[in-house]
């Protein structure tokens, strides 16, 4: 599936909630089936430094795709990092490199993502997108 | 409840409690963090800059005669409201970290040599650290730390132990942000004074709670913020007996803080303009000497007893939830639950506590060591006051249930 074919499954498959905790719900339910990272990526050199949440982040360029690891203390960002890997992982950086994350807008979560949020979501996303850009410039 | 607290009457006074978040109402839990204002406080700061505004002192005209007159007459009240002996004593600033900031620089510059210790505590805000560790660097001066048990009390024998011939000043918190602790400041004053060190007391989180009396206490310096006594942001206070703020030089120069300028040299003004360079916060200062006066008129006394009363109805609810760790326990203490429910991420439990339309904090507040003694990385903090009720803490509760049962 294509980034977009994925964004477009992640905001039907939001649509059927009724109110925010039902979201925040299928985000903890999404957060604990996420697999941990390993722990050599666990330090201070992967930290993503969030006032109140910590973020782990490394990602590395294999056979011509992109593969993230990723990982948090907090249950609800892990649920956002499992809907970030489903769009990004595994793909080509050229097809994540325009990618604009427009279902955090349509399942009506922006606001985790704001840059006035120090839970480190916002940092994760540029993160990710200064990596693939890197990668689809540097690794032709 | 006794007839003079009308919780209906009360919450009314506060125009934001009506509001709804994510169609739910307010429950608002973050008064550690900076209270709401009462309507008269917003109406006089409207009212001010719509009929009175004009810059302080000197001006030879209406408008800045009578804001002169205002800002001074609040400068009374505040002395009133804190029983201190002359206007002379309350310099207003920018905040508790601005008074803080103010003393630590001034009295440093004037007392403090190197080797000479400090006496804090580890439940200090930051902003009761950090100035005192710069003027340590400064002056290669020696920080000490008064420790505290597991309930979160000062330990007073250690605090004894700490004082030597060295130790110039103490600067302790009156009631911890994070715990709710009500640390005996009288006795940790008493004990200082019978080895003639002066005492800073940071009032930020008892100011609003309780009487404060700073000749009873014998305090030297008290220091408070506005906003967190229903007032406006951007206000402070440092109060300092006399003859301290007489002796100490000033921490900022500039205009209305002086007497004479010439090239060669400078005569300041007298107190307490001396510690007030620069155009004052004067609508500020006046919106708070007015939430002063609102709190006078429910009385300190009573909303001393309600709050007690929602503390210890909150802690019996609280205490209940299974796998909640309620961190701080002292016997003397605010009404301020900090707590960790289940290991949940506290960011977590705050989050999903939004949107169920309660405001809480979440993470460190402002002192780090405190966490590092209990090895964790910060709580969930619920901090109250007297326009919350009963029923809020119910529903707090209730909600804390069931984010419990979202993580299982």
């Amino acid at each position: 599936m294509t980034p977009e074919e994925i964004q477009n499954q992640i905001i039907q498959e939001f649509e059927k909630f009724n109110d925010d905790l039902e979201k925040y719900n299928y985000l903890i339910k999404l957060g604990k089936e996420l697999k941990p990272i390993d722990q050599k990526y666990k330090t201070d050199d992967y930290l993503i430094r969030g006032c109140q949440v910590d973020t782990w982040y490394h990602s590395e360029y294999i056979n011509e795709k992109m593969i993230f690891y990723i990982d948090s203390v907090s249950l609800i960002t892990k649920g956002f990092i499992s809907l970030l890997l489903r769009i990004c992982q595994n793909q080509k950086p050229e097809d994540i490199k325009n990618t604009d994350f427009y279902f955090i807008d349509k399942i009506g979560l922006r606001g985790q993502f704001s840059p006035l949020k120090d839970n480190s979501l916002f940092k994760l996303v540029n993160k990710i997108k200064s990596d693939v850009n890197y990668y689809s410039e540097n690794k032709k | 409840m006794n007839s003079f607290f009308d919780i209906k009457k009360i919450r009314d006074d506060f125009p934001i409690l009506s509001r709804k978040i994510y169609d739910k109402p307010l429950v608002y839990f973050d008064n550690g963090a900076t209270t709401q204002k009462p309507k008269i406080v917003i109406d006089t700061i409207n009212e001010l800059y719509s009929e009175y505004n004009s810059n302080v002192h000197r001006g030879v005209h209406y408008l800045s005669d009578k804001m002169t007159e205002k800002y001074e007459i609040a400068r009374e009240k505040i002395k009133n409201f804190l029983n201190a002996e002359s206007n002379s004593e309350i310099i207003f600033t920018k905040g508790t970290t601005d008074s803080i900031n103010a003393v630590a620089f001034s009295f440093g510059e004037k007392y403090i040599k190197e080797g000479d210790e400090i006496i804090i505590s580890e439940m200090e805000h930051h902003s009761n650290i950090v100035p005192w560790q710069m003027l340590c660097q400064r002056k290669k001066s020696i920080l000490k730390i008064i420790p505290f048990n597991d309930k979160g009390e000062l330990e007073l024998e250690e605090y004894k132990k700490l004082i030597t011939p060295k130790t110039k000043i103490v600067s302790i918190v009156h009631t911890s942000n994070s715990l709710g602790t009500v640390n005996p400041v009288k006795e940790i004053i008493d004990i200082a004074h019978k080895n003639n060190i002066p005492v800073l007391i940071d009032g930020t989180q008892a100011i609003q709670h309780r009487k404060i009396d700073v000749k009873d206490l014998d305090c030297d310096f008290y220091c408070f913020s506005g906003h967190k006594i229903y007032g406006p942001n951007g206000i402070g206070i440092l109060y300092g007996k006399e003859k301290w703020l007489q002796e100490l030089p000033p921490y900022q120069g500039g205009g209305d803080m002086i007497d004479r300028v010439t090239f060669e040299k400078t005569i300041y003004a007298e107190l307490p303009f001396k510690f007030e360079a620069g155009t004052p916060n004067y609508i500020g200062a006046i919106g708070l000497s007015i939430a002063i006066d609102y709190l006078n008129n429910i009385g300190m006394e009573n909303i001393y007893n309600y709050e007690k009363q929602l503390l210890e109805y909150g802690l019996e609810k609280i205490l209940k939830i299974d796998g909640l760790k309620l961190y701080g326990l002292a016997k003397d203490r605010a009404c301020i639950f900090s707590f960790l429910l289940n290991n949940i991420p506290a960011y977590d439990t705050g989050m999903l506590l939004d949107k169920m339309g309660i405001a809480i904090r979440t993470g460190h507040h402002c002192t780090h060591p405190i966490w590092d003694h209990y090895k964790i990385e910060g709580s969930a903090r619920a901090s109250l006051s007297f326009y919350n009720t009963f029923e809020e803490i119910d529903y707090f509760c209730e909600t804390l249930k069931q984010i419990k049962k979202m993580f299982e």
